[in-house]
């Protein structure tokens, strides 16, 4: 069936066809509508979830580490600085090996306050253990709830599917909402192979002497490391039953592109629409998107980028005192390479400023300028 | 009653042979953790008013009613206090564990 949805609710659809059973949430800015029709639909036994309501994202996070290790499939959202709140639960969710999954609006850290979109909120909780995924469209945001549920509880590691405050949150879109019974045979019910139960009863996240932290840790990023094949298998598989791949990157004309531009979340479809421009003017551009951030898609970036002549990554976020993102995660892909292109890392779009095809023009116009990159950053559009 | 097993030190020779996240691997019926504490709770069910909230309140699930009346499981209360803290009659009683 197709709905015209904003892109909170394209979150709330996704868990819900997911079947999440226990949803915490703080219901206060900045949190979304995402909830909101998700406490609707637990009202109204659209869904059989528990919604627990709470005090803070500290505590909505703490509580769906309870359901978790209990046996639930949980769900949450939110944004910003409440995302900040949840620091310390996300490394429990992480570390304690539960699939929680969670949608997080990307918008600007305070202060200044803001409810426009940046990165900053998600890559600041990039070390933390959960896998990343930055969509584009309403239509990627529901298909990846579905999807990071099923590789989270495969792997036991915990997802985050981010989506662009304004740009995707409260944009409608035409979404194609899949059938329950369809959706029901590509995501099974979640059975952990440990639990807290009364029936058997362990302790869980206590004291780790030295001699085994270590170990855990280890095997965290061992599973972590077989993420990227596990999105593309569900992601071919979701395509078989849906129609719609979700893989690690989506690279548009990139393969005989002289200039590669490298983006992330709703930017990249805009660079979409500068790159056909510059087709049009005679400039060989691609764009490459980059929608798993964690695991990082090392093997995708190095093919993709390898023969272009100039790459120019565009970040809406920024690693104060050093570089975007982005940026840094690209070179650091591309190091000890026996072909790399030169890359030129450009900050754009902080605190929900536009990202339009002439900033793409412009990024494009100081690459192609230039041998190399001569400052540290690019700034795109600040007024000085 | 359950009686405490003997204590085994585990010694993982590889990470192969570890859980994937950080549990107990003996059942929690025989890592009786009321040793921890230092403080008990005392009921006195004379003033209790049955309300439930200690057993609501307790983190450690080591309330139980029987028969509308509060107990201790004191293999496993840590004696955090919460329960007297919370009892509307004020009948619980923190007292010194002697050792």
């Amino acid at each position: 069936m197709k709905k015209v949805i904003m892109g909170n609710h394209a979150l709330s659809y996704g868990a819900m066809l997911a079947r999440s059973q226990v949803i915490a949430a703080y219901p206060i800015t900045p949190q979304t509508q995402v909830v909101e029709l998700l406490s609707e639909m637990c009202a109204d036994k659209t869904l059989d979830a528990k919604f627990i309501k709470v005090e803070s994202e500290h505590s909505a996070m703490a509580a769906c580490i309870g359901a978790s290790v209990a046996g639930a499939r949980t769900f949450t959202a939110t944004s910003s600085q409440g995302l900040a709140l949840m620091h310390e639960m996300l490394h429990w969710a992480s570390g304690g090996r539960l699939p929680v999954v969670m949608g997080d609006i990307n918008r600007s850290m305070g202060p200044g306050w803001s409810i426009w979109t940046d990165q900053n909120d998600s890559l600041s909780e990039r070390d933390t253990g959960w896998m990343q995924y930055y969509c584009a469209s309403n239509q990627e945001v529901l298909d990846t709830v579905i999807q990071a549920f099923k590789v989270s509880e495969r792997l036991a590691i915990p997802s985050m599917v981010i989506l662009d405050a304004f740009a995707l949150s409260h944009t409608y879109e035409v979404v194609d909402i899949p059938d329950q019974a369809k959706v029901d045979a590509y995501l099974p019910p979640f059975r952990p192979q440990v639990r807290l139960t009364p029936d058997d009863p362990h302790a869980f996240g206590g004291l780790t002497s030295p001699e085994h932290y270590f170990e855990l840790r280890y095997k965290l990023q061992k599973d972590m490391e077989k993420a990227p094949a596990l999105i593309e298998e569900t992601g071919r598989e979701y395509e078989k039953m849906f129609g719609r791949y979700l893989g690690l990157v989506e690279d548009y004309l990139c393969e005989d592109a002289d200039i590669i531009l490298v983006t992330s979340g709703t930017a990249g479809y805009t660079a979409r629409v500068a790159v056909d421009e510059m087709r049009k003017g005679g400039i060989k551009a691609g764009n490459l998107r980059i929608k798993v951030f964690r695991p990082f898609p090392f093997e995708h970036v190095r093919r993709i980028v390898k023969n272009a002549k100039k790459v120019a990554v565009v970040d809406r976020n920024i690693s104060y005192g050093h570089h975007g993102m982005f940026f840094q995660e690209v070179k650091s892909a591309l190091y000890g390479q026996d072909k790399s292109p030169p890359v030129f890392g450009f900050i754009a779009g902080l605190g929900g400023r536009d990202i339009t095809p002439s900033t793409f023009k412009e990024i494009v116009d100081i690459t192609l300028s230039k041998d190399k990159p001569e400052e540290e950053i690019i700034w795109i559009g600040v007024k000085r | 009653m359950i009686r405490k097993k003997e204590a085994k030190k585990i010694v993982f020779q590889s990470e192969k042979e570890m859980p994937m996240m950080p549990m107990s691997l003996g059942s929690m019926l025989y890592n009786k953790t009321g040793a921890w504490r230092n403080i008990r709770p005392v009921v006195d069910l004379e003033n209790c008013i049955q309300c439930g909230i200690c057993w609501k309140f307790c983190p450690d699930m080591s309330i139980f009613i029987e028969n509308e009346f509060p107990y201790v499981n004191y293999d496993y209360c840590k004696g955090c206090g919460i329960c007297a803290e919370e009892c509307p009659a004020k009948c619980i009683a923190m007292v010194e564990e002697e050792k």
